[in-house]
């Protein structure tokens, strides 16, 4: 079975999930690794490093900046040449909407935020989470090729053989777009949260430290928002110990204590990272159905009572002011950093 | 400015879903607004009430899907309209995309659709973009903020990286994300509106359409297995012998 297989990138760096993407098609049979914009030399090399056993370089300027309409367009005409059996991507933001135009071009179907692909003799069978994960279909396209997306960390990473090499084949670019790209305002966070194998998350309760002092001249909110942005730092210290990302809660994002790129369930990312902290949330079920798929769930917050506690291996009822420096100091010294 | 809003009636968030016999079932919970479609009727509103026209929302669904409909209407939305036919049996993404493409050119003259970013029941999140694609009309997905210049769009796009601010002509369609701000609460005087509200229904042979096939579809449906969780409780006399002991836990536990 031919896969093409998307590269999502962003000014060259790559959603890893792109990777999951290249390894799942290696054991279904050649995987042609699939990139568009300009510069990329060091991610084609990557790709071959990867496992791509060809690399497919669609090399303009005109595809630096991603615009649904050209990538599209480049994509679907690239598959209609190539006549693969399946066409794989991360899911992504940019990948949802460029798997279902390309689909609508080839008219085919997607199956789309997979986290499992079994193939039958040559038939495929997707399995994706529904009612935000608390059923999971078998779903089937019968169009060609087949366009699925997978979900982030739902495969294994293929490890990388800097060995392998190779020499990118271009091919042709469709840049017209009625769209243009006016700027960017890149995130603070280079790690995302659906990236992350570790998450340490902070919630409302992350604003409830009265023992610090607002600055003078902040109002109410002013100085809620002051307060849990020192939360948050120590939430941060933790995700540094341990390598991970910050995520929040709704109310924390909803409080404006940090931007929503952070947040985590259902309004959120879904996310799937093998240790999950989460500290002063309480754990609705819109949180809870972000994190379903953690390996590991650990909970810091001083109510007893709060659901999180319902879907967490380890808690601990206290204050988290004091147990998440602790934790950091603590695995500091364990991981010896 | 001529905007419609999609929106999908779906089982509420808090709802237990159980499978059998191929069928999903929700109990006795409530069928709501797809949550997410929330913010397309917000942006929707606040685009109306920035550059003048009206807000039409549009729902493929059983009659029941009318419920949702006026829900938008309550919010501030000036009409609905239902699209539903006993044909209509297992759509796929790409079908309700032609369905609600074929409708919008039967309204004529839109410059804006918006939808939510995914449904909560099915997830996909594929719908605004094959009706994009299928309208010829530019696609921005997970639209944060909006800014109309004459006839065209300013946009944020809430992305993985950060922001993309992208700038497209009209007529073009939109997904937003809650960075749009927080769906308004339908008003007492919007309720009562919308009770009174007749909604039309077109079937599709009002579209000129046949029910579309389906090229995805659901083999089986599956009960992920259930994860029973005994949180162990972790004590000590000081935050430092807490995380500690917490750390070793976690440390055994091999994630790292």
């Amino acid at each position: 079975m031919k896969t093409l297989v998307y590269i999502d990138q962003f000014k060259g760096a790559v959603q890893p999930a792109s990777w999951e993407a290249l390894g799942v098609a290696k054991d279904l049979g050649p995987a042609v690794a699939v990139l568009f914009g300009a510069g990329l030399e060091s991610v084609c090399k990557a790709a071959f490093e990867m496992g791509a056993d060809e690399v497919l370089l669609a090399d303009d300027s005109g595809l630096t900046d991603y615009r649904a309409e050209a990538f599209a367009s480049t994509l679907a005409e690239l598959a209609a040449s190539e006549d693969p059996d399946l066409v794989l991507f991360p899911t992504t933001t940019r990948t949802r909407e460029l798997a279902a135009m390309v689909a609508i071009d080839l008219k085919t179907g997607v199956l789309v935020d997979l986290t499992a692909l079994s193939n039958d003799g040559g038939r495929l069978t997707a399995t994706r989470p529904i009612y935000e994960g608390k059923l999971l279909e078998n779903v089937v396209c019968t169009g060609k090729p087949i366009i699925a997306t997978l979900r982030s960390r739902a495969f294994p990473r293929p490890s990388r053989d800097e060995k392998r090499s190779g020499t990118p084949r271009k091919v042709q670019a469709q840049t017209a777009s009625p769209t243009s790209v006016t700027g960017y305002e890149v995130a603070e966070q280079a790690l995302s949260v659906s990236d992350a194998s570790v998450v340490v998350s902070g919630g409302r309760g992350v604003s409830n430290n009265a023992a610090l002092t607002p600055p003078a001249g902040l109002d109410e909110s002013g100085a809620e928002i002051w307060r849990a942005q020192q939360g948050f730092k120590l939430i941060g210290e933790l995700a540094a110990a341990l390598g991970g990302a910050v995520g929040a809660s709704r109310a924390a994002v909803d409080g404006g204590y940090i931007p929503y790129s952070h947040q985590v369930g259902q309004t959120g990312r879904v996310i799937a990272p093998d240790l999950y902290v989460a500290c002063g949330i309480s754990g609705a079920i819109q949180h809870i159905v972000g994190i379903r798929a953690a390996k590991l769930v650990v909970a810091i917050n001083k109510d007893a009572e709060a659901p999180i506690f319902k879907v967490a291996r380890y808690g601990v009822v206290g204050d988290l002011f004091e147990v998440v420096p602790a934790l950091t100091e603590a695995f500091k010294n364990k991981l010896g950093k | 400015m001529k905007i419609v809003a999609c929106v999908k009636q779906v089982p509420d968030s808090e709802a237990k879903i159980t499978a059998s016999a191929g069928q999903i079932s929700w109990g006795d919970s409530p069928l709501v607004i797809n949550p997410f479609d929330e913010y397309a009727v917000e942006g929707a509103l606040l685009q109306r009430e920035a550059q003048g026209g009206s807000v039409t929302a549009l729902c493929i669904g059983a009659e029941s899907g009318k419920e949702a409909l006026k829900h938008a209407l309550a919010m501030g939305a000036d009409d609905a309209i239902l699209i539903s036919d006993p044909s209509l049996g297992s759509l796929d993404t790409q079908g309700a995309a032609r369905i609600l493409a074929a409708a919008i050119t039967k309204l004529g003259g839109v410059d804006v659709v918006m939808f939510g970013r995914q449904t909560l029941d099915d997830g996909s999140g594929l719908t605004a973009a094959q009706t994009a694609r299928i309208l010829g009309w530019p696609m921005l997905g997970f639209v944060g903020h909006i800014t109309a210049e004459g006839a065209s769009l300013q946009v944020a796009r809430i992305i993985e990286e950060g922001r993309q601010n992208v700038k497209a002509p009209l007529p073009a369609v939109l997904s937003i994300v809650q960075s749009i701000g927080e769906p308004r609460y339908p008003s007492f005087i919007g309720i009562r509106k919308a009770a009174k509200a007749v909604i039309p229904v077109w079937a599709l042979s009002d579209l000129g359409m046949a029910p579309p096939p389906a090229i995805v579809s659901r083999l089986e449906l599956i009960t992920p297995p259930s994860r029973e969780i005994t949180c162990e409780l972790i004590k000590g006399d000081s935050a430092a012998v807490i995380a500690d002991t917490l750390a070793e836990k976690i440390l055994a536990e091999k994630v790292l």
